[in-house]
């Protein structure tokens, strides 16, 4: 049997899996990651660096979370297993298209606040490619609006990030489905099909 | 006829020109006070895409000396309180008086002392010497340019590229440029 990179009715395509868990770590990544830096002095020497790491990643996560919207257009997600109740199923899908929002809104926000900073910092992107500002205003004041925007963004996506891994690890260990699992094993095609 | 009038004038200012240059610096032979009130310490760092951060050292002290007989044995120390540097942005100017860059508590003092001077032309010079920061030493090198001298003032347009790194200030590196960009202005005053 062929792995299939499209979903199909009853399982995720390759192309489906890797987008999620890359940016399911990049995402884990950039929240630990913003824990710590924010939680460094202004004064400490790797304070500035952190940042430059947050924001390359931050617009990497952008940059994949525009491709896997537009895979997941072109690629219906599959069925979600029968005997779900309906609140089961509104909350999935409530938590799936938040989480789908986050992973572009978060580096968006992001990628505002860092713009509207009077200090200009430039964001140099994996020290390769000079990103520049989103056209927003400049001053303290939107500097500390967009700031708290973008943390509190991240930690809610954060806490329906745990909430949806909670959900997951419910399906495999409580109710046994293959909710879990067919996010691991991509699809396969029977041969023949 | 003309002509050879004009390449004669130009032939007596060529040769009389080093000649008033060794003049202007025998009379500016002395010791000097650095009127800091009136000096100005410039600097600037560029940064990636363009633009970059600039500033100045508002405090100072420094003097320096003159020997007209023999420009070579001059002499200039200048101390910079690190604590004064404004950029017009507050947290730029904490974060540069902190531990990252200057550390300003732990080296209230940027010195330079100048241990040879070399003319370069008839009103320049170069200046070689260590410059001491964060508690390193380093050589380093500063063209100077005679701008006036107007009585017992003399008036200097100095200017030299430090690297941030020796001095392990290498902080924001490569999207700020290890160079720092000094632009003086330095009045000195006849002791």
């Amino acid at each position: 049997m062929a792995v299939m990179l499209r979903n199909t009715e009853t399982g995720y395509g390759l192309v489906a899996i890797l987008f999620h868990w890359t940016i399911a770590a990049l995402f884990a990544g950039q929240v630990t990651l913003g824990l710590v830096m924010t939680g460094l002095a202004d004064e400490e020497p790797e304070k500035f660096g952190l940042y430059q790491w947050h924001k390359s990643f931050g617009l990497l996560i952008l940059l994949l979370a525009l491709v896997r919207l537009t895979w997941r257009l072109i690629n219906w997600a599959p069925d979600l297993p029968a005997g779900m109740p309906v609140w089961e199923q509104r909350a999935a899908r409530l938590a799936h298209v938040f989480l789908y929002a986050a992973i572009v809104l978060v580096p968006v926000t992001g990628w505002a606040f860092v713009s509207s900073s009077p200090l200009g910092i430039p964001t140099f992107a994996f020290y390769l490619v000079v990103v520049p500002h989103l056209p927003v205003p400049v001053s303290e004041a939107a500097e500390a609006v967009l700031q708290r925007v973008h943390t509190s963004l991240a930690l809610i996506s954060a806490v329906v990030a745990v909430l949806h891994v909670g959900a997951a690890l419910r399906h495999h260990f409580v109710r046994k489905d293959a909710v879990l699992r067919r996010m691991i094993v991509p699809a396969r095609r029977r041969c023949g099909d | 006829m003309r002509r050879l009038s004009i390449l004669s004038a130009f032939i007596i200012v060529l040769f009389t020109l080093p000649a008033l240059a060794d003049a202007l610096l025998s009379q500016a032979s002395g010791r000097y006070r650095i009127d800091a009130a009136k000096s100005r310490i410039g600097f600037s760092v560029a940064q990636v895409g363009g633009g970059g951060i600039s500033g100045v050292f508002g405090e100072f002290t420094g003097r320096f000396e003159i020997n007209g007989r023999d420009i070579s044995r001059s002499k200039v120390e200048i101390s910079i309180a690190p604590a004064s540097v404004a950029t017009g942005q507050p947290r730029v100017e904490n974060f540069l008086r902190g531990k990252a860059v200057l550390d300003a508590v732990r080296n209230p003092e940027v010195i330079f002392r100048s241990s040879k001077v070399t003319r370069t032309g008839p009103q320049s010079a170069v200046i070689e010497g260590l410059l001491s920061a964060r508690g390193r030493q380093k050589p380093a090198l500063f063209n100077v340019e005679l701008v006036k001298r107007a009585g017992r003032r003399i008036v200097f347009r100095v200017t030299g590229d430090i690297r941030r790194a020796p001095y392990d200030m290498q902080v924001g590196y490569p999207i700020y440029s290890n160079i720092v960009k000094f632009e003086m202005t330095l009045i000195g005053r006849r002791i």
